[in-house]
Order: structure tokens, then C-alpha cells, then sequence
């Protein structure tokens, strides 16, 4: 790349800082204040405006001299490479099985917010992993997802409230109450393409939203549904008292702790499951007709694949994973209401896939982790979550465009054998 | 003479006011090639597009293997054993050159969901039938050590050949080339017109094709079609193609 001269950016440099000292002065250089019942506007203390000069001038010098500053990475040819311990397949699969063997022992090391927050990445991972394959492997943006996460949730709170449903009967119907409304939603979707299909999506998310709202007598309105049961181990519950608890049958002291590693586990197993199906449906024919299609939908229908079923396959199995994870959150926080399923729930979901690299599935569980676990740590900083977040996506764009760890191509060995093609 | 394998009748297709095919027929013969030429702007593209389902012809009849397909969609006409490639090369970019071959075979893969999860030993004898042919074909279209390179990493040429090798996988009866020699350097010309007879005399496909390469064309056509602004021209063997006058008029206007 040609040395550019030292001020070319002297024009964006000066937009930039101007831009800065703007938006710096009108959010916080401006302070509301009470005199009585009327709202007095102040100007903030001369510290907070010598601390806004400088970050302008921070950001003015960044943007003159940002082709001279050394290179973070080149962003095009970014590729990990594959450490050295875990080149072969044996190696892998021992790396594998300690990293489960991890995983199963972490709760009982821990504390109880931290298994909690644990099954809360788990929800989100098998979550990112159902809308992978929609947006990742089949390349259908779609913005109302959460909307298959609510429905699974419903299935269960409902299918408990009415007829008495336990969780592992109504699991199964969670996952195909989801699946038919990802088909339904494909079928009127099946025409558009890129952004007409995110609009409609996001329609679509926010419907159930506002039926889930709306339809009060069924859905219990705002009030959500409540006291929705957690799930047994063959049978035995988590509760102090009962007929057929835990603890008795196991002749041990009751501790609340059981339930949280148990629903841990269960939220464990459950993620596992999910990866090795999408794992397996990844190279299967289904998968790469997915594949294909996101690729190019013409050449699809030439070698005769209908994109129709494609496209419908893929909504229906992605919203399955959200429908089972709908279920398993509705038994985990007991109770749900129409505001756990906002827009905000699709937008992280999406983040989650992006970050990882689109049908990347170890990037994405990377990704859930990251985007679920920096919330929670910087809780002091609780105003400025939104503000880090943004700040992650610009900075991730920057550095890795294709995400933490692309998808990367199956290696096939063919047999060469020169025979003659008969 | 037999019933042809692709009969083509009086096909018109109009955009809004302008009729870009006007009343085409043509034959193709089982085992034959036919080529399709025309000066730019004839209407060669659209009449490819509307026998392989890409447009809605709007009238006339397409006939293939004495069905009627003119008002299928574009994936079930492929069912029947007509594939095509496409004049600005549409391969599966980001995938492997192996796995677009195996993608082309979705029709004849096992689909069935659970066999493959539970990976039965159907299911993977199928696969590995795949992956056979797809070698053969990668052999064949000298391929084989790029199984594993995206596509749209090959160089122009190979991106060509794959295409055809995409279609053969599907073990198609017609296979329609859209301008296969465009953009080739002699030599894979050359390459080419031997591939194209290897498919007619080897594998028995029958072929139609557009091109533009004259040489190509005379050389290996048993039967030209000429059509200029739409309509259709001439039709005959290469020979009686080059002695025609209205066919010469078309291509370098009149003296």
C-alpha cells in the first residue's frame, strides 16, 4: 500500500472530532435539574467539559494519523491457526472429552449465580445454534426468531396451565408447536429475499409478541403465565417437600443448589444434543442444499432443487431448537410474560450468530458466551451496556468481518484411482 | 424419423411490448448436437430460459420426451432429465468444488432425515455413491486435486468445466450449455469441443448449445439453428448453414 501523505485524513479528522464534542456536549454537558415543579436546563461543571475537549482531541489525532498506526490485523486473511495440541483427532477428541468433563464438574465448584448464569448462556447457545441455520447456513436474514422462542415457552405454560402437562411431555410438543409455526412462517415469506425478508420477519416476531399480549383470557395478557413447574429426574422432584422428592431418595440433606445444577445439566445436555444434530445435518444433504441456496438460489432450481421445501426445512428445523430452548426457559424462570420475547431478544440472538461467523458452529458458541457473560460482568457499568455493545459489534467489524472463528469447509479424501469412468 | 427428444413450437416470449422470441421452433434429436447461434441480442439466452423453466414462455409448446413442459417450474423440468449451465458461470462460490458436485446429486442423495442423523449404513452407502461419481467426474474434467478448493477460487476455465461436471453428476439426458467456450483460451477450446463430443459419443447425452466460437460450432454440430432479432432464420446442417445468404446478410450486413 502507497505511503499516504501525513494529512490526507485532515478533513475526516476534524468531522470526527467535531462529530464527538456534538454528541459529548448534548448528552452530557446538558443537565436536567428540579426547581420545584419546573425543570431547569444547566450547563455540567467546567471538569466535565475539559475531559469532553480531550476525548475530542483524542479522537481528532486517532483519525489524522490512523493509516501510520501499525495494523491490528489484516482483516481479509485472518484465519486462526489450529494449535499445536490439537492438530490431530485424537488429540481432539481428548481436548473434547476433558472439555466436557469440565463442563459437568463446574457446577459443583461454583456457586449458585454462577450455575444460573451458566444455563442462561446454554439457553442462548442452543438458541444461536437453531438461528444459524437459518441466517448462517441458509442465508435468510430473519429478525423474528425470538417469536419461535416464545411460542416453545407458551406450548409448555400453557399445555401446564390447562391440562397438567409435565415438562418432559410437553418438551417434544414445544419443539413441533415451533416447527409449525417456522413453516407457517416460511410459506408466505418464500417470495422475498435480503431486506423485505428481515422486515417481514421482524413483523412476524412481533405478532406473536402482541397476540401473547393481547389474547388475555387464554395467554393471561401482560400477566404472563406463572408457577410453571421445574422439571423431574425420572420422577423425582427438586422441592423440599413432596411425595417423591430428590433428596429422600437419595438420603441426603435437601439444598435448593440440587435444582440449579440439575437444571444446569439438563440445559447442558440439551446444547450437546443440538450441536451433534446441526453437526451431522451440516453434512447431509439438507445441509449443503442450504448451503446452496444461500449460494445461488437460480443454479439451485437448474440442477432441480426446489427452494421452496429448501427454504421451508430450514425455518421449520431452526425454529424447532428455539421452540425446545422456549421450553426449557419457561421451566426455568417459572414464569414468562410477552415482554421475555422483545425485539431486543432477536437482535442479541443475531449478534450472538454474526460474532461467531455465520454457520460457524464453534464460533458461535464462543460468540454466546462472550455476549451473555460481558453483560454480566460489567454490571457497574450498567448505563453504558448498550453503548459497550455497540461498541463490541464496531470494533468486531473492524478487526474480524467474518466473525470470531469462520465456518470452515469439510475436508473430504477422495479415492483417486485413475480408473476409467464408465 | 422418431418422435425428437426436445420438440420446441412455435415459442414466443414477450416482454411487455417488445417480443424478444418470436414463433422459434426446433428439433433435437436423441443423441445429437444441436447449437443454437444468432448475432447478440437474437434472443438465444431467452429462448434457453424459457425451454428450461426459467421464463414463463408466452405461448408455444415445449416437448420433452413427448411431455409437455412449458408450464412447469424450472426444477421440476431439471427432474426430467434436463439440465443447463449458465452464460455468466453460477456455481456454489463459497463451497468445495467436491461439494457442489455432491449438492447436484440432492435428487438422488438420501434425504430421509433420521437415516442420516442416526447415519445408517443406507445413508452412507449412498453418500459414499456420490462421492464416487463426483470423483469420476473430477477426474474426467481434471479436477480431482481441487476436490477440496472453494469454487470460486478456480480460475475462469475450471469454474467452466466444473459447471459441466455439475450438470453430468445429475446423469442428465439433455444437457443445454449456455456459451460453454466463452472466455476460453485455444487450447481449452480445443479441450472443450473434445469434452462436448466425449458426452454425445460416451456418455449418450444429447446436447443443445448457444456459442458464439464458429469454429466450434461447425465443428461439432449435426444441426444448426440460426435465429436473428428473435425470429427464426435458418436451420440445417453446418454446411447448408454456411452457404446461406440470409444467414451471412444477418451477421455481416448487406453488401
Amino acid at each position: 500500500m502507497p505511503k499516504k501523505p501525513l494529512f490526507a485524513n485532515l478533513t475526516s479528522a476534524f468531522f470526527a472530532a467535531g462529530l464527538t464534542l456534538f454528541l459529548g456536549a448534548s448528552v452530557m454537558g446538558l443537565r436536567l435539574n428540579s426547581e420545584g415543579i419546573t425543570l431547569g436546563v444547566e450547563l455540567a461543571s467546567t471538569q466535565t467539559f475539559v475531559e469532553l475537549g480531550l476525548a475530542g482531541l483524542l479522537v481528532f489525532l486517532f483519525q489524522l494519523f490512523r493509516d501510520h498506526l501499525p495494523k491490528l490485523s489484516s482483516n481479509t486473511s485472518a484465519k486462526l491457526a489450529i494449535p499445536s495440541f490439537l492438530r490431530t483427532d485424537k488429540q481432539q477428541r481428548l481436548w473434547l472429552m476433558l472439555t466436557l468433563g469440565a463442563l459437568l464438574l463446574f457446577p459443583f465448584t461454583t456457586g449458585r449465580s454462577n450455575i444460573d448464569l451458566a444455563t442462561l448462556v446454554l439457553i442462548y447457545i442452543m438458541l444461536a445454534i437453531g438461528l444459524n441455520i437459518v441466517v448462517g447456513l441458509a442465508g435468510l436474514l430473519d429478525l423474528g426468531y425470538v417469536g419461535f422462542y416464545a411460542v416453545g415457552a407458551y406450548t409448555y405454560g400453557l399445555l401446564y396451565t390447562y391440562f397438567g402437562f409435565s415438562f418432559w411431555q410437553a418438551l417434544p410438543v414445544a419443539g413441533l408447536f415451533a416447527a409449525i409455526t417456522g413453516w407457517l412462517l416460511g410459506y408466505p415469506v418464500l417470495r422475498l429475499r435480503g431486506d423485505y425478508l428481515a422486515i417481514v420477519t421482524l413483523g412476524f416476531g412481533e405478532i406473536i409478541r402482541l397476540l401473547l399480549n393481547n389474547l388475555t383470557e387464554l395467554t393471561g395478557g401482560p400477566n404472563g403465565v406463572s408457577r410453571i413447574p421445574k422439571p423431574t429426574l425420572f420422577g423425582l422432584e427438586f422441592s423440599r417437600r413432596g411425595d417423591n422428592t430428590f433428596h429422600e431418595f437419595f438420603g441426603i440433606a435437601y439444598d435448593p443448589v440440587h435444582r440449579v445444577i440439575f437444571l444446569y445439566i439438563l440445559a447442558l445436555l440439551l446444547v450437546i444434543l443440538s450441536i451433534y444434530v446441526v453437526r451431522r445435518l451440516i453434512r447431509m444433504p439438507i445441509g449443503r442444499a442450504w448451503e446452496a441456496l444461500r449460494e445461488d438460489e437460480i443454479a439451485c432450481r437448474s440442477l432441480g432443487m426446489s427452494p421452496t421445501n429448501i427454504k421451508l426445512s430450514a425455518f421449520t428445523i431452526g425454529a424447532t431448537f428455539a421452540g425446545f430452548a422456549g421450553a426449557f426457559f419457561a421451566t426455568r424462570q417459572s414464569f414468562i410474560s410477552p415482554e421475555s420475547f422483545a425485539f431486543i431478544e432477536s437482535a442479541i440472538i443475531l449478534a450472538i450468530v454474526v460474532l461467531g461467523g455465520m454457520g460457524s458452529q464453534l464460533g458461535v458458541v464462543l460468540a454466546a458466551i462472550a455476549m451473555v457473560l460481558l453483560p454480566e460482568l460489567a454490571r457497574e457499568f450498567n448505563e453504558y451496556r448498550m453503548l459497550l455493545f455497540g461498541l463490541m459489534m464496531v470494533l468486531m467489524m473492524i478487526w474480524r468481518p467474518q466473525g470470531l472463528l469462520p465456518a470452515k469447509r469439510p475436508h473430504r479424501e477422495l479415492k483417486t484411482t485413475n480408473a476409467e469412468v464408465k | 424419423m422418431t418422435q425428437p427428444l426436445l420438440e420446441v413450437k412455435d415459442l414466443v416470449m414477450r416482454f411487455g411490448g417488445l417480443r424478444a422470441v418470436n414463433q422459434v421452433s426446433l428439433d433435437v434429436q436423441e443423441g445429437q448436437i444441436v447449437s443454437l447461434i444468432g448475432p447478440n441480442g437474437a434472443g438465444k439466452t431467452t429462448v434457453f430460459n424459457c425451454i428450461s423453466g426459467f421464463y414463463k414462455p408466452s405461448a408455444g409448446e415445449v416437448i420433452f420426451k413427448g411431455k409437455p413442459m412449458h408450464r412447469l417450474p424450472g426444477h421440476l423440468i431439471a427432474r426430467h432429465g434436463m439440465v443447463r449451465t449458465f452464460q455468466n458461470i453460477r456455481l456454489f462460490k463459497e463451497m468445495t468444488v467436491l461439494e457442489n458436485l455432491l449438492v447436484a446429486q440432492h435428487m438422488q442423495a438420501e434425504r430421509n432425515l433420521l437415516k442420516g442423523l442416526l447415519n445408517l449404513t443406507g445413508y452412507q452407502s449412498k453418500e459414499q455413491e456420490l462421492e464416487d461419481r463426483s470423483a469420476e467426474w473430477l477426474e474426467r474434467v481434471n479436477l480431482i486435486e481441487f476436490a477440496n478448493r472453494e469454487a470460486g477460487t478456480l480460475a475462469y476455465g475450471q469454474q467452466r468445466r466444473l459447471e459441466i461436471a455439475r450438470c453430468m453428476v445429475t446423469q442428465p439426458t439433455l444437457l443445454m450449455l449456455d456459451e460453454p467456450a466463452a472466455g476460453l483460451n485455444p487450447q481449452e477450446t480445443q479441450d472443450l469441443d473434445q469434452l462436448i463430443m466425449e458426452l454425445r459419443d460416451k456418455y449418450k447425452v444429447t446436447l443443445l448449445l448457444i456459442e458464439h466460437d464458429m469454429k466450434l460450432v461447425m465443428g461439432i454440430s449435426d444441426q444448426i439453428v440460426v435465429i436473428n432479432q428473435g425470429a427464426p432464420l435458418a436451420k440445417g446442417t453446418p454446411a447448408e448453414i454456411l452457404g446461406n445468404q440470409d444467414v451471412i446478410k444477418a451477421y455481416l450486413g448487406e453488401e
